[in-house]
């Protein structure tokens, strides 16, 4: 328990970058990619867990308790819904290409000239 | 490149970067152990100083206030970017939305599925503001509120009504909210210094007691921001996605 | 600093760990499932699910406000863009 979170961080993007490499389809490498973004969340969650401690807010809790870091969570949570925003964009390039050359597989879209 | 010499690169790149890692790996100190300053410190001095029992969102808009202002400009360019990216090229041209309802022969939407999405939508736009507007007491704040309130819109497309989803939400209008939004919490920041404080300081007052609606000064005002700003982003995305899938075809006009 | 106070809100620690142990596996299995499929569209749904369990790992982890932003968009805003993408590619291959 000591380090299982890690390992399973590196597993996920082990696996996530497998699949953008032999992909055959854009489609399917953007959501690998989605995949091994997550990874860096569990991350960051990862090396900000307290043993035996609770959620930074203290609305019910009294003040002083144990809590767990909140300033990763910070950086994970405006992450998670900006990347959605940046995949968004990488979609509609995809679009475009797929409008222009007919195929979305990326070794054909490679050796295309503009 | 055949794909299994693709593959084995790949697989040797792979292993060195995990021997790397779990050599990282063998220098921290563990889950759970957490040794760092900073997360206790800001445990402990946060609600004393802010007013707000949501730490997080203190993290987020006020101490750590100058990122959120880059990530937040990060989301508009990313709507402005995919607005200019699929827009009507020369060669395209736009069929009306009445012409194309007319002339298809689709099945109408069930009426399980428009009942459910239309007795949804009101419920979740009220979800929607209330985690945009109480950051500083619960697990809430801008950014998830803003997304709750796109998903509201989204219901609206889902009972089936395209036309309705246009007209609830015209380009003009989500590109001026959007707009207001990331103005808006720019100009927070600025007006603090008009005033003679470093960028983005609290100067708002904070309120007598912690954890109320009203207190802890600017985060509630800058969550209020960056939660519209956020809601109109994806809708602008989502909106001009539909066009592109609905109403946009080739050929010459 | 250890923690030397236990209040009646602290949480107890082999429940815990175990439960993280489960999330993190099935998240683990989940994020190969996700690259391993190869028909578009169910890739979206299995990452619909993926986005859950990635929630409820969150939620694990002690972050309320980490678990509402991956709920909403990873499991409804960013399955709907990707949809909407698959659905103007195969109409133009019609």
């Amino acid at each position: 328990m000591q380090y299982f979170p890690f390992i399973v961080v590196v597993w996920i993007l082990g696996v996530g970058l497998y699949g953008v490499v032999t992909s055959r389809h854009l489609i399917h490498q953007i959501i690998c990619l989605i995949v091994v973004q997550s990874s860096t969340y569990v991350l960051l969650l990862g090396v900000g867990y307290v043993t035996g401690a609770v959620a930074p807010y203290f609305y019910d809790v009294p003040l002083h308790t144990p809590a767990v870091d909140p300033i990763v969570q910070a950086l994970a949570l405006t992450d998670v819904v900006v990347e959605a925003a940046v995949t968004a964009l990488l979609l509609a390039f995809a679009i475009q290409a797929h409008k222009k050359f007919g195929t979305l597989d990326p070794a054909e879209l490679a050796s295309l000239k503009g | 490149m055949t794909p299994t010499q693709r593959r084995w690169i790949f697989l040797a790149g792979a292993a060195g970067l995990i021997a790397f890692y779990l050599w990282g790996l063998s220098g921290l100190p563990g889950f759970g152990h957490y040794p760092g300053p900073y997360g206790f410190i800001i445990n402990r001095i946060a609600v004393g100083q802010t007013n707000a029992t949501g730490v997080v969102s203190t993290v987020n808009f006020d101490y750590r206030g100058f990122d959120t202002v880059g990530e937040e400009f990060i989301l508009f360019a990313a709507a402005a970017g995919v607005a200019t990216v699929l827009r009507r090229l020369r060669h395209e041209r736009e069929q009306s939305a009445t012409d194309e309802a007319a002339g298809r022969d689709v099945p109408a939407t069930s009426g399980a599925v428009r009942m459910v999405a239309l007795l949804f939508t009101g419920p979740v736009v009220v979800m929607g503001w209330w985690l945009a507007s109480h950051a500083q007491t619960n697990p809430s704040g801008g950014f998830q509120g803003g997304v709750v309130l796109a998903t509201a819109f989204v219901l609206i497309y889902l009972s089936g009504e395209f036309l309705v989803f246009k007209k609830f939400s015209p380009v003009d209008l989500t590109d001026v909210v959007e707009a207001v939004g990331a103005g808006g919490f720019a100009a927070i920041g600025v007006s603090a210094v008009a005033m003679g404080l470093p960028y983005l300081t609290d100067f708002l007052p904070l309120g007598t007691v912690p954890g109320a609606v009203s207190s802890s000064g600017t985060i509630a005002l800058i969550s209020f921001f960056v939660g519209l700003e956020v809601a109109a982003a994806f809708i602008l995305i989502i909106g001009e996605l539909l066009e592109q899938t609905l109403l946009i075809r080739q050929g010459a006009s | 600093m250890t923690l030397a106070v236990v209040t009646p809100y602290t949480v107890p620690v082999g429940l815990m760990d175990a439960l993280q142990i489960t999330i993190l596996i099935l998240v683990a299995a989940g994020a190969t499932a996700v690259v391993l499929i190869r028909e578009l569209v169910r890739q979206v749904l299995v990452l619909s699910v993926y986005g859950v369990l990635l929630a409820v790992l969150f939620l694990a982890f002690q972050a309320p406000d980490v678990t509402l932003s991956e709920l909403t968009v990873g499991a409804v805003a960013l399955p709907v863009i990707l949809l909407l993408t698959l659905a103007k590619i195969r109409k133009r291959e019609e």
